[in-house]
């Protein structure tokens, strides 16, 4: 099954690709090899995913949790999406733990969430910018093929989009600084990280976010020097970076999906029958939490 | 990690002065949050206290309730507290836990639990509690030196009703117990089993260590008379 899964995941995306970019017609020659890369990373996700997913205790939550969310009744999509605010956007969880913590966190997933919400759609061939006929400093945005927005290559809305990528770097750097003293310095992490686990996954993103800006470097002030090379490095190191993902630290961004079951679970559970200490009385759990618990282990 | 020093809980040992309570919460990779508590042995029957710090089984049923893969065992076998970034805050480690030692921090949406000190074991020293034990109810250290100076014996299995738990950390218990037995009965209220609480006691858990260090009997039958009487 996850084989199949991930065989599906590749062809979704293949597909999108193709009606995204108009049968091929936006699709930008020069970005092939990343959007190869992205195609065997989404398979690879969905490889992991499927394989995570179908663990007994992570089987138990989604099950649970999509039984809660289509069950009658109100409040199911109101909690959802407050929980995706909380955790997956806001991160509220890391702040209340540390805020160094969590500015770092913001800085390295909501530059790395920037940087991916520009690149895909462009390697996809999904967004492209068109000169308008007749004035080749004005910039027409086309998204899925139709024009949405334009603006004058030298104005200020201009700067924006063609920074935006140089922008997100400049975030994740701030990010990869901090969570880098805090390698260094903080005891505690540095008994228990690991190179694989904790180290690589950040350099990976340095590597991206260096060579990145690099390549603006080279043909701002450099005249284009060196630009062939920084781009393979690039490439490579993007290429490495998505295939991390799904087999490392990385994954954890898809495993907090897990959290939003959770959070309709613990819901769902504080409304019904309650399981009690039998030795004090004391309410510890909900009676649907240990019942189900006892079928996860074996 | 120095793979000849083991740790060892020797209930009778303990004074209850919270001292590694205290001393825990300096622990680099938990600080200021004690992953160590104090539990009556059996509070019907006396004030006798007991340590509790994970027992780092070797197949750690925490690790394998969690639906984040948080919770991870090193090469020496020791387990470690949930990872940040991929603990759920779900309880199931919590809940599962034949020795109770997970603790929810609901704050932090965390599970946090003893490590050995992880930032000093890996490095050959002693974990926190250890060091700070006066009455040696904690004790880390090599097994020859456990086994020339108390009269206890250090066992690592446990049975929970069907379920058998061997443990990377030893309990001092009576000489000739092979596996401490442990029965929900051992934790009902008294006053629900209208029953005399000393009848209760019998050899095993909970209360084997104490009649160990009192009687020097190896035999549990003729333990359990004594206790009894």
């Amino acid at each position: 099954m996850p084989w199949m899964v991930a065989v599906g995941a590749a062809c979704v995306v293949c597909a999108a690709v193709i009606a995204g970019s108009r049968g091929l017609k936006h699709f930008d020659a020069a970005l092939l090899y990343y959007a190869i890369g992205s195609v065997l990373a989404a398979a690879a996700v969905a490889y992991r995913f499927t394989v995570w997913a179908q663990r007994p205790p992570s089987r138990m939550y989604f099950k649970r949790g999509l039984e809660l969310l289509l069950r009658r009744g109100t409040g199911r999509l109101p909690a959802v999406a407050l929980a995706t605010a909380d955790k997956i956007v806001a991160q509220n969880f890391i702040r209340r733990r540390s805020v160094y913590r969590w500015v770092m966190h913001l800085c390295l997933s909501g530059g790395c969430t920037l940087a991916f919400a520009i690149t895909f759609p462009l390697v996809f061939g999904w967004v492209h910018f068109a000169p308008l006929t007749g004035d080749a400093e004005t910039y027409r945005v086309m998204v899925l093929g139709f024009g949405v927005d334009s603006f004058h290559v030298a104005g200020v809305k201009a700067f924006v989009m063609f920074n935006l990528l140089n922008l997100s770097a400049l975030i994740v750097l701030v990010g990869l600084i901090m969570a880098a003293v805090r390698r260094f310095t903080d005891a505690g992490e540095r008994a228990t990280q690991k190179f694989w686990e904790d180290i690589l996954p950040l350099l990976l993103i340095f590597a991206v976010t260096a060579t990145g800006l690099m390549l603006t470097v080279s043909y701002k002030f450099l005249g284009g020097r060196g630009h062939s090379l920084i781009a393979v490095v690039h490439l490579v190191s993007v290429l490495a970076l998505l295939f991390y993902i799904p087999f490392g630290k990385l994954f954890h961004m898809f495993q907090r999906t897990c959290s939003l079951c959770v959070s309709l679970y613990k819901k769902a559970g504080a409304r019904g029958p309650r399981a009690h200490c039998m030795c004090c009385g004391e309410d510890f759990a909900s009676r649907m939490h240990v019942d189900d618990l006892k079928t996860v282990p074996d | 990690m120095n793979d000849a020093l083991e740790f060892f809980i020797d209930p009778s040992r303990c004074i209850g002065c919270q001292a590694c309570v205290q001393a825990c919460g300096e622990c680099d990779t938990h600080r200021g949050t004690a992953m160590i508590h104090l539990d009556y042995v059996h509070r019907p029957t006396g004030v006798q206290t007991t340590p509790v710090v994970c027992m780092h089984c070797e197949d750690p049923t925490c690790a394998k309730v969690c639906p984040a893969d948080a919770i991870k065992q090193d090469e020496q076998g020791v387990v470690l507290s949930a990872a940040k970034p991929r603990c759920v805050a779900c309880s199931n480690c919590v809940l599962a836990c034949p020795f109770g030692v997970p603790k929810m921090q609901t704050s932090f949406d965390l599970m946090m639990k003893c490590d050995m000190c992880y930032d000093r074991t890996s490095i050959g020293r002693k974990p926190m509690c250890a060091t700070v034990c006066p009455s040696g109810a904690l004790f880390y250290g090599p097994r020859d030196y456990v086994e020339k100076f108390r009269r206890e014996q250090p066992v690592n299995e446990f049975q929970f009703g069907a379920q058998t738990v061997r443990t990377k950390v030893n309990m001092m218990t009576a000489p000739g117990v092979k596996a401490l037995p442990f029965d929900v009965a051992d934790f009902l209220p008294f006053e629900a089993l209208d029953e005399d609480p000393l009848a209760l006691a019998r050899a095993g858990a909970p209360d084997v260590a104490d009649a160990a260090v009192w009687h020097e009997l190896h035999d549990p039958k003729a333990e359990l008379e004594l206790i009894c009487e």
